[in-house]
């Protein structure tokens, strides 16, 4: 989970601005919840640059989020916007914020799970289905498993399955409900 | 960080044999747009693709200027390996090549990310997005070699016609400071792991020497290269200088 930087109140405002500014492709998340604003520095007189970290590398949304910053920092009177793409240290889901999460599930899609905190992870393949018999493999090196199930956003089963691993953007899965039989978008974890 | 020519130069042929290795990978699984077997594999290739497209985009960059050294290099400027440019084939094929390949980005990537190197920010994040490139391999190499008998029997035939592409990959980049030998013997573990649980043969023919792929690094590159470059640098050519 990375923090993010202001060392002035300047900054913490500017800071609070750029972070209201919604996500392009889920606009239900803020940049701030979305935990990808990672610092914004005032350089003298309405000079100011902000550090933005992309959720993929490839993520096409990295644009349209830096155009918005600047237009709201503008609007705001700083002349002078630079935001500077930054890839380290990488982006994980668990930058999201509670809040965030929260808000993922209420526009129907499965928040990504936090991972247990703790150093080395062993490395398996996922389980298809997150409940049931069906036993998953040792194969590696597939993400990182994460013990809780994912749950439908919609009625709130644990007892859902993968049907693809890449659903309409890079950073979902396209899942289905065993209970409520609605399939449903997933946010991976990363 | 200070650099003498001599690693500005290292770096750069670095950045173009990874970037071009991203980038032909990413226009051959999006020649796949259209043509899936099932919507939810055109859309895991297609999403693969970007990943690939946008670690192009950083490594190209660092190189020089990223529209320039995709769309007006000639085939023999580009310093790709061979199996990635290999045609698609059969979708047996595609996956095989996705499981070579992936398994290969995982582990440099893994070592990259975890020195102090110029990549190793940029590795940080290939290796999260690669983990579920080369899940989606396994998975599919799994489904296919322990499926139906003409299924395994297409996946044989996929991983066999690959494996000669697979010792280039081990070839020294200069400027990444890896282990090479240890690269290749985990990933020779790795992908006799997966072949076995597939119950499938790891091929026995050769990967270094006479009969196998070995100079994309050096920019020579198969036949059917320089009709996907045609293809891929047509439209920047045709109108240079367009946007949209």
């Amino acid at each position: 989970m990375v923090t993010p930087a202001a060392a002035t109140p300047l900054e913490a405002e500017l800071l609070e601005l750029a972070g209201s500014v919604p996500d392009p492709e889920l606009p239900v998340l803020t940049l701030r919840e979305l935990g990808v604003v990672r610092a914004v520095h005032a350089r003298g007189a309405d000079t100011v640059e902000v550090e933005l970290t992309p959720t993929y590398t490839g993520c096409p949304a990295v644009e349209a989020m830096s155009a918005d910053i600047e237009r709201v920092l503008r609007e705001h009177g700083v002349r002078e916007v630079t935001v500077r793409r930054v890839l380290a240290p990488a982006w994980s889901t668990d930058d999201i914020t509670d809040e965030g999460r929260r808000k993922l599930r209420e526009f129907g899609i499965a928040p990504p799970r936090v991972r247990p905190a703790s150093g080395a992870v062993a490395v398996a393949l996922g389980p298809p289905r997150t409940l049931g018999p069906r036993a998953h493999g040792a194969g590696a090196p597939g993400p990182a498993p994460v013990p809780e199930p994912v749950r439908c956003p919609h009625c709130g089963s644990a007892d859902t399955e993968l049907l693809s691993r890449f659903s309409s953007t890079a950073c979902k899965a396209l899942r289905r409900c065993l209970d409520c039989r609605e399939p449903f978008d997933h946010f991976k974890e990363l | 960080m200070t650099t003498t020519p001599d690693q500005d130069t290292a770096l750069t042929a670095a950045a173009l044999a990874l970037g071009d290795d991203a980038l032909v990978l990413s226009h051959r699984l999006g020649e796949w747009a259209g043509h899936a077997p099932v919507l939810e594999e055109e859309v895991a290739l297609a999403n693969i693709a970007l990943d690939l497209l946008g670690q192009a985009r950083v490594l190209l960059s660092l190189a020089g200027d990223e529209d320039e050294l995709a769309f007006l290099r000639e085939e023999r400027a580009f310093r790709n390996l061979q199996l990635v440019e290999q045609p698609n084939g059969d979708f047996a094929h595609t996956i095989a090549r996705q499981l070579y390949f992936s398994t290969y980005q995982h582990l440099l990537h893994t070592e990259l990310a975890a020195g102090d190197g110029p990549f190793a920010p940029l590795a940080g994040k290939v290796v999260k997005e690669v983990a579920y490139h080369s899940d989606h391999a396994e998975q599919w190499t799994l489904r296919l070699g322990d499926g139906t008998t003409t299924g395994h029997t297409r996946m044989q035939r996929a991983v066999d016609a690959l494996w000669r592409y697979t010792g280039e990959m081990f070839q020294p980049v200069e400027g990444l400071g890896v282990d090479w030998p240890a690269l290749e013997t985990a990933w020779l573990e790795r992908i006799t792991r997966v072949l076995h649980r597939a119950t499938l043969t790891v091929p026995d023919g050769p990967r270094t020497g006479a009969w196998t792929a070995g100079a994309g690094r050096q920019g020579l590159h198969t036949e059917p290269f320089g009709r996907m470059l045609a293809e891929m640098q047509h439209l920047h050519r045709s109108h240079p200088g367009a946007t949209w």
